[in-house]
């Protein structure tokens, strides 16, 4: 076919994609949205395999058929808290696939090179698709395509390895903690410089063994990047590599200029960059130093915490509900690791048809990835409209009789507003002390991530009940009226 | 230890300090209890009831002050009963050591240790104990309810077919545990309640029951918090202002509620004769200061009276014993809290840490010495006020200033931002082929309408966005497949590998983001 009819057929799909992406903004719209990004994919796959350039059609339908079987397979049957790591692990193969495209572009860039040389016209003058562009360029041409399949080799790979490592890491395959080797983020900049450097040997025709000794260090720096990170942090990371799939499509689609590429990957890239920002803000960090990993150091002594953790048990808590009109609950990783959102929701349900008015506050990073909580709520059968976003519901509390915190720490930590020592201030957060009666469902008396101690367990109006979420929340269940 | 409890031989008084509850979670500290013979008759405890929850019931009191090695009651020990306290023994009850010295030398005498529920210091940790609260909070409840057993009409204001009837004002003196408790009773009951403290920061707590703060304009405030969050004594100006608005109150009052104490001293004259003389007949006044000698002039302690313009005067000073059974399930369990404390080894032996700011405060002697009083607790009852900022009021042609700069500032960085960006595509353009500025310019624009669109999304649709870019960012297998066609074994097989893995993707991605899309639901 055409070239004119796949071009016309990329710019629907890059269209169908804004409205999928655009149409995120609702909960309704989405579901029509999802179909606005299949048809685009559709299109785009169907316009491809029909395109000038494109060959062993048995072989391509096959492998997207495989490949497809595989995906729906995990897709039916991944758990909802699962999520994290599916995602992260679906990074991983943008990454790899972009790192295999770059080596081809690079591949085809010397077999065309070889037959100029050689001055073999007609097998030139044969040459068809992506090939015989490449042999249209100019030098300058040439070398900004070397610099484009560069970069997209080297984005591919620091996402494949980051994607793999953090997929390791929210499976709980990896420890959780931020581990480097010696050097630390030294090792990541020699590295990051010796990829310039052969960057520079590349440009000036040093040969392929460049691009491979630069993925070998570009997986390097994905890997020890991503594990000298945290556990909390991952929302960001996982965001982060969201985002450098997006920019590695990008790359590649100048490498192989093709348009629907470029856009596709700068919209991914965006989207990824602007909730990695969104997951910073949330935690008043700067973008670099979750890069770097870890809390900084406070700046001083941290507020002495006055008072004790007065423990609770489940007919209190039920006692507490049952008085209570207004309830707002603060989900967080705990209850995704205790599998608790069923529960939470059959609890939520029970003191709605008792007429209280039960809500949901959700902090940006609660959980290991950007809106986890959501899907589990929404997975447990939580009506959406009750499941409010921080600064939605930060006004209520004082006007709360309860405030349940189930498995969330450091989002709910008041030292972050009290103590301008503490290594979180500044950071917003849920402001659940100020609720008449605050119940923390926690499973020890262990500090949360980022090991600070938690002022609001000391509160007058906290009681703690200890226990795992769902076994809590069962006990709970029944004394409830 | 054997833990026990002797009926109270005062006349009137019903509550006793251990109900089977509490014994039940005594034992789980590895003591034993015992109670004297018909000790909870009076709250409505039969022997029977503490039989069953494993209490061991002795005949008489001689024999449960020989037997129990710590003995909880309620009231201060009668000489008769201090003689049959002996050393080692423990006793714990309200004590009121300033008011009793020589009840106090007495029991020091014995050797005995004497812990009172009445010094358990204000803090965080010691409120379970807090035993003065627990009851200040009945008597609060109760004096309500006694002014209105004696006031002969409704609480609330309603409107019948009869006529309209106005709603009864309650005027709460003295915003303190008890106060509250009958800021609340009386609210409830539907009167219009009106209320005072000297501590200008209880009128928050006082607002948040229910009832209009009676406003004192007066400028030298006292800080509550360095006394321990109780009243301290006023200067005769204060009084004088205080009282000047107290008589403008009072022919408007209906029921006047006085719960005003300093600690260790008289209770203050708030409300004077002429006050009384001042109110409606019917009107009703609840002391419940009575027992230090009444914040009302015409105050007799433990009697109503009538005064000759009709107002009636409640001086009982037995409230928490007239809800007698409510009282002792509430100081029982203050004891046992107590107990808790003095076992931390939950082992049943009693170990009195004279470093733990608690035990200290409330023990009132020890090893044959008075520790009474003790020093300061070294943990502040309640954090000093901190004075607060209020935001500065702009006027409205200051906030068009503040606006005008601030947009001012943003359009200076828009235009910095577009300058840079713009030069540097420009200086890209300069150096770059066509071919490249021509794709460049579709990345430009694509990432601005990614920022744009993605802008919008709901916070809440987060994981199912990353889900769907996850799926469209697949799409780098249309790269893949234009490899695929002619070209290298090597180039087939790579490209072969990357369009195998973008398909997982595609069908991965959307799929889930469709699972995940549908579970969203509208309640």
């Amino acid at each position: 076919m055409e070239q004119g009819f796949t071009t016309a057929a990329y710019v629907v799909a890059a269209v169908l994609f804004i409205l999928a992406l655009g149409g995120l903004s609702g909960q309704e719209s989405a579901k029509r949205a999802v179909w606005y990004g299949i048809v685009g994919m559709a299109l785009a796959v169907v316009s491809s395999l029909v395109g000038p350039g494109a060959g062993n059609w048995g072989l391509s339908v096959a492998l997207i058929a495989g490949g497809g079987a595989i995906g729906l397979i995990v897709a039916r049957r991944v758990q909802m808290t699962a999520m994290p790591q599916l995602v992260a692990a679906m990074h991983s193969l943008v990454g790899l696939a972009a790192v295999f495209i770059g080596y081809n572009a690079e591949s085809e860039m010397v077999r065309i090179a070889h037959l100029q040389a050689a001055g073999d016209g007609p097998a030139l003058a044969a040459l068809t698709g992506f090939a015989a562009r490449v042999a249209a360029k100019t030098s300058a041409e040439i070398g900004v395509l070397q610099v484009e399949v560069f970069l997209g080799v080297f984005i591919g790979a620091v996402t494949f390895t980051g994607s793999v490592v953090a997929f390791g890491k929210l499976a709980g395959r990896i420890d959780g903690k931020p581990r480097q080797l010696p050097g630390g983020h030294l090792l990541n900049a020699a590295a990051a410089a010796a990829a310039a450097v052969l960057l520079l040997l590349y440009l000036q025709g040093a040969g392929p063994w460049t691009l491979i000794l630069m993925s070998f260090l570009a997986f390097f720096v994905g890997y020890h990047l991503i594990m000298g990170i945290g556990g909390a942090d991952m929302p960001v990371v996982v965001s982060m590599l969201n985002s450098y799939s997006g920019w590695a499509a990008a790359a590649i689609g100048f490498s192989l200029s093709n348009d629907l590429l470029i856009v596709t990957g700068a919209l991914v890239g965006s989207s990824g960059a602007i909730l990695s920002y969104i997951m910073c803000k949330a935690m008043n960090r700067s973008f670099v130093s979750v890069i770097l990993g870890g809390f900084g150091g406070a700046s001083g002594p941290a507020m002495a915490i006055e008072g004790e953790q007065v423990a609770i048990d489940a007919e209190s808590v039920a006692a507490l509900l049952n008085d209570a009109e207004s309830v707002i609950i603060v989900p967080g990783y705990g209850m995704a690791v205790a599998q608790a959102q069923g529960a939470v929701s059959d609890l939520t349900r029970k003191l709605r048809a008792r007429g209280k008015t039960v809500r949901f506050g959700i902090h940006p990073v609660a959980g290991r990835l950007p809106g986890h909580m959501n899907v589990l709520l929404a997975e447990a059968k939580v009506p959406y409209d009750i499941v409010l976003e921080m600064d939605e519901i930060n006004d209520d509390f004082p006007t709360t009789d309860v405030a349940i915190v189930i498995g969330s720490n450091d989002i709910v930590n008041p030292a972050a507003q009290e103590d301008p020592n503490s290594p979180i201030a500044g950071m917003p957060v849920l402001e659940v002390w100020k609720a008449r009666h605050v119940i923390v469902s926690k499973r020890g008396q262990g500090t949360g991530y980022s090991g600070i101690e938690n002022p609001l367990f000391f509160k007058e109006n906290t009681r703690m009940f200890y226990g795992d979420a769902k076994k809590s929340l069962d006990l709970l269940m029944p004394l409830v009226d | 230890m054997r833990i026990g409890a002797p009926r109270e031989i005062i006349p009137g008084e019903a509550r006793v300090a251990l109900t089977p509850e509490s014994a039940a979670q005594l034992v789980r500290l590895g003591h034993s209890c015992l109670v004297e013979a018909g000790a909870g008759a009076a709250s409505g405890i039969t022997d029977a009831a503490y039989r069953a929850a494993g209490v061991e019931v002795v005949a008489d009191a001689a024999a449960l002050w020989q037997g129990a090695e710590v003995v909880v009651k309620v009231r201060p020990p009668e000489p008769a009963e201090i003689a049959r306290l002996r050393a080692g023994q423990t006793l714990i009850a309200f004590f009121m050591p300033a008011q009793n010295p020589a009840l106090l030398e007495q029991a020091r005498a014995t050797g005995a240790t004497v812990i009172a529920m009445d010094m358990v210091p204000r803090i965080s940790r010691a409120q379970k104990m807090d035993a003065l609260s627990s009851m200040a909070n009945l008597a609060g409840y109760r004096a309500v309810i006694e002014a209105a057993n004696s006031f002969g009409r409704f609480f609330t204001g309603q409107v019948t077919a009869a006529g309209k009837i106005p709603p009864a004002k309650v005027l709460v003196v003295g915003a303190g545990v008890a106060g509250l408790a009958a800021i609340g009773a009386a609210v409830s009951l539907g009167a219009v309640t009106h209320a005072f403290d000297v501590r200008p920061e209880v009128a928050e707590q006082i607002e948040s029951m229910g009832a209009a703060f009676v406003y004192l304009d007066f400028a030298p405030a006292q800080d509550g918090a360095a006394t321990g969050g109780y009243a301290a004594p006023q200067s005769e100006e204060f009084r004088q202002a205080q009282l000047a608005k107290f008589r403008e109150l009072a022919p408007d009052m209906d029921i006047v509620i006085t719960t005003a104490l300093i600690p260790g001293r008289p209770a203050p004259r708030l409300w004077t004769a002429d006050m009384v003389a001042a109110m409606k007949p019917g009107s009703v006044i609840v002391d419940l200061a009575a027992e230090r000698g009444g914040n009302c002039e015409l105050t007799r302690p433990d009697q109503r009276i009538v005064t000759d313009n009709g107002v009636v005067v409640i001086g009982y000073t037995d409230f928490p014993s007239r809800m007698a059974a409510q009282a002792s399930s509430l100081y029982a369990s203050n004891i046992r809290h107590m107990l808790a404390d003095l076992t931390p080894g939950k082992d049943g032996a009693v170990v009195q840490d004279m470093e733990d700011d608690v035990i200290r405060g409330a023990t009132v002697a020890h090893a044959g010495a008075i520790t009474f009083p003790p020093p300061p607790p070294k943990v502040k009852a309640i954090a000093a006020v901190k004075p607060r900022e209020k935001p500065k009021e702009l006027a409205p042609a200051e906030r068009r200033a503040l606006e005008l700069a601030a947009f001012r500032a943003q359009t200076r960085n828009q235009f910095g931002l577009l300058a840079i960006g713009g030069g540097l595509v420009l200086l890209a353009g300069l150096f770059a082929p066509a071919s490249f500025m021509s794709h460049f310019i579709v990345f430009v624009l694509a990432v601005f309408i990614g920022f744009q669109v993605i802008w919008n999304v709901s916070h809440a649709l987060h994981t199912p966005l990353m889900a769907i870019t996850n799926a469209i960012s697949s799409i780098i297998i249309v790269g893949a497949l234009m490899q695929i066609g002619p070209g290298s074994f090597l180039v087939i097989l790579l490209a072969a590998l990357a369009v195998f893995m973008a398909g997982i993707n595609i069908v991965g991605g959307f799929m889930v983001t469709r699972r995940m899309l549908a579970m969203f639901q509208k309640s």
